[in-house]
């Protein structure tokens, strides 16, 4: 129990000498919001359960700029991932792994381009290949036969096309899943995307996490999952704004997976 | 010999397909006011989406109920298009059922139309029914009001009585009805002309056919005016849509020149641009010509069916934004410039834009790029993109971005994360309890 997180960072495993197998992209939700490094955490405890040889960039890692370029500001995004890409080419580095769905759709899809290709992977696809080379044992423990929704991420849903992996993982944790009616490739935005998280709302007659917020409580979920620190934000809010906190939480896959594994 | 008939039918056939051929030219030149677009690139997989989503039609089938039935008025349409053939032949040489020698054949052909043209006309009932009775919802958007709305009964009008025409047609050929092959459908309707005399039943056949062509002719010619024009261009819009994860944008590449030289140590700033160098590029899109062909293709093939409206976040929770409306509004603006140059014989400026005129910034502000519209688009259009070339122009050409948003990106630019926190604190997370 609460074993002592080892995070190295890139530069110490260069001054070693060493490469590790895989980077964790933090991002800066993971990085700086309160919520979302708690996922952070959850999922270095099992990159350490699991003995992955993992590095950080640390204070070298800078946004993406993806709500840069979903804001419109093309100049912002690709500096942004001109400097990314010097930092990430400089360690050389061949495979990431992101909790945020946003940097790594910006970073599996739109840096290539830019010059950046990398294995790029959402920490639930890449869970799933854990859990598949029998690295990652997952078991129900608290979560068995609980009730549980999951809300799927737009940029790993829609624009990746991954809606099972995240399942995949749920089932592990013998929950009973239980769809909302709009899933999958027709799931329903939590309204943070497309820099949205950054801006009040436009005029209308309701905030789009209320309305999905609304969907997600008809399912009578004892807790909504979520892939991405953005739409647990959303989500979050969402359930305060129902009053329905102390019944029902919202937690992403890894750090169910982690507290069911007591870590 | 009377060969009036015969030249009367050609008149009227080159009319009409000459009239069709105008306003496609039109068309084309229209959507060629755009930028040029490399599509040349991942071509199995473009048919495949032809043969997918444009022929076997797999993104209708996702709402059960109009997809199954929009399946049986575009296959009866194909189908039944058939019998054009033979109608244009008879049309030209004053013959009568050219095709009918072929016997047992040919009477299964015209069953299988008969029984098509019931089953359409059904469809299109089922089709008003849910626009007019049900009045579903997408179908009443505030975009839907005027013209949009008319023109979508027009059709559903128009096949009612081209159905008619063609089964009351079969029905009153008193020679067809005496083969007794083929006339699954129309030897019901024959019972109620029973009594009438020969005589009559031939006028009204004749009638009946000619209206039938004619009208025919008319449908082709009002494609250009209406949402219609779908049933010819799904299928290069089909085939020009998106191949790549449609989360990934693309990156311009007249920013990357420009970045790259500005990151570049051994560059200098205030060198002067090289002789001949082109013209800075506009960032972004304000007004038609600034998109790109597939964008105006994508306008021009535009079902203002709505199932991208109804699923989207922002249009589902009250805001302006409906990504239908962006499209109709690039079509409009696209007929009005091309008025503008047929008048004019070069477009003269009318100080409107796609811009304010049409499309408002607070519309573009309300889209999350959730893709939700894109997804659900039957014919692989992508209003998206022109939301997101739209909401370039205003950050990189008028500095417009509201101002939370500014804020946003100066903070990125200076600390390298949308919040003012610092960058050299990023790692802290690792030693927080
Ligand atoms: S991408 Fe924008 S316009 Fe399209 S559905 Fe989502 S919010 Fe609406
Ligand atoms: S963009 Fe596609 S989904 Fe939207 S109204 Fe037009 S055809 Fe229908």
């Amino acid at each position: 129990m609460n074993e002592v997180l080892k995070v190295p960072t890139m530069a110490q495993y260069m001054a070693e000498g060493k490469q590790p197998e895989v980077l964790f992209w933090v991002g800066c939700a993971g990085s700086f919001d309160d919520r979302a490094k708690k996922i952070t955490k959850a999922f270095a405890k099992l990159l350490n359960r699991c003995q992955v040889d993992f590095a950080v960039l640390g204070t070298e890692e800078g946004c993406t700029g993806d709500p840069a370029k979903r804001a419109g500001n093309e100049f912002l995004f690709q500096m942004q991932a001109l400097m990314n890409i010097q930092v990430l080419d400089g360690y050389e580095v061949k495979k990431i792994v992101t909790t945020c769905p946003h940097c790594f759709n910006t970073l599996k899809n739109e840096y290539p381009e830019l010059g950046g290709s990398y294995e790029v992977m959402h920490h639930t696809q890449f869970l799933k290949a854990l859990l598949n080379e029998g690295r990652l044992k997952v078991e129900g423990g608290m979560f068995k036969g609980k009730r549980i929704t999951y809300h799927d991420p737009c940029y790993l849903g829609r624009a990746n096309n991954e809606y099972e992996a995240p399942r995949d993982l749920l089932r592990k944790l013998e929950v009973e899943l239980v769809e909302m009616k709009r899933c999958k490739s027709r799931g329903l935005c939590c309204g943070a995307g497309g820099a949205q998280m950054f801006k009040e709302p436009e005029k209308g007659n309701k905030d789009i996490n209320i309305e999905r917020t609304e969907e997600a409580l008809e399912t009578e979920p004892t807790i909504i999952a979520a892939g991405c620190p953005f739409c647990n934000t959303m989500m979050t809010d969402g359930v305060k704004a129902k009053e329905k906190e102390n019944d029902i939480q919202v937690m992403d896959v890894a750090e169910m997976i982690a507290n069911a594994a007591d870590l | 010999m009377d060969y009036l008939p015969n030249i009367i039918f050609l008149l009227i056939l080159g009319v009409g397909i000459g009239y069709f051929t105008k306003n496609i030219r039109i068309v084309i030149r229209n959507i060629k006011l755009g930028l040029e677009v490399d599509a040349s690139d991942h071509r199995k997989e473009r048919w495949n989406n032809v043969i997918r989503i444009a022929l076997g039609q797999s993104k209708m089938v996702v709402r059960p109920v109009s997809g199954f039935m929009h399946l049986i008025v575009y296959v009866g349409f194909v189908i039944i298009n058939i019998e054009v053939l033979e109608i244009i032949i008879d049309g030209i040489f004053g013959t009568h059922r050219i095709f009918s020698f072929l016997g047992g054949f040919y009477g299964f052909l015209i069953g299988c139309f008969e029984l098509l043209a019931a089953l359409v006309f059904i469809a299109v009932i089922v089709f008003w029914v849910r626009r007019n009775v049900l009045k579903l919802a997408r179908f009443w958007k505030p975009e839907m009001k005027g013209w949009p709305k008319k023109d979508a009964d027009f059709i559903l009008y128009f096949e009612m009585v081209l159905m008619t025409l063609f089964l009351v047609m079969n029905a009153t050929d008193v020679h067809f009805q005496a083969m007794n092959n083929g006339n699954w459908v129309s030897q019901f309707i024959a019972v109620a002309f029973e009594g009438v005399s020969v005589n009559s039943l031939h006028q009204i056949e004749r009638t009946s056919w000619w209206l039938h062509i004619i009208g025919i002719l008319v449908f082709l010619n009002y494609l250009y005016y209406s949402k219609h024009l779908h049933i010819l261009l799904a299928f290069p819009n089909v085939y020009f849509g998106r191949v790549n994860p449609t989360g990934q944008f693309k990156n311009l590449a007249s920013v990357t020149k420009e970045v790259k030289l500005m990151m570049d140590p051994a560059a200098d700033p205030y060198a002067a641009p090289p002789e001949g160098a082109e013209a800075p590029a506009k960032f972004g899109a304000s007004d038609v010509a600034d998109l790109s062909q597939i964008q105006l293709l994508n306008a021009y093939t535009c079902t203002e069916c709505g199932r991208c409206t109804s699923e989207c976040p922002a249009n589902q929770t009250g805001k302006k934004l409906s990504p239908r409306k962006i499209m109709m509004d690039t079509r409009d603006r696209l007929e009005e410039v091309g008025k503008n140059i047929d008048k004019n014989g070069s477009f003269q400026p009318d100080g409107k834009q796609l811009l304010d005129d049409y499309i408002t910034r607070e519309e573009l502000w309300a889209c999350t790029t959730c893709n939700a519209c894109v997804e659900a688009c039957p014919v692989s259009i992508d209003p998206l993109s022109i939301i997101m070339d739209m909401r370039q122009y205003l950050v990189m050409e008028q500095s417009a971005a509201p101002n939370e948003l500014n804020v946003t990106m100066t903070n990125i630019e200076n600390n390298a994360a949308p919040w003012p926190f610092n960058q050299m604190d990023r790692a802290n997370w690792i030693n927080e309890s």
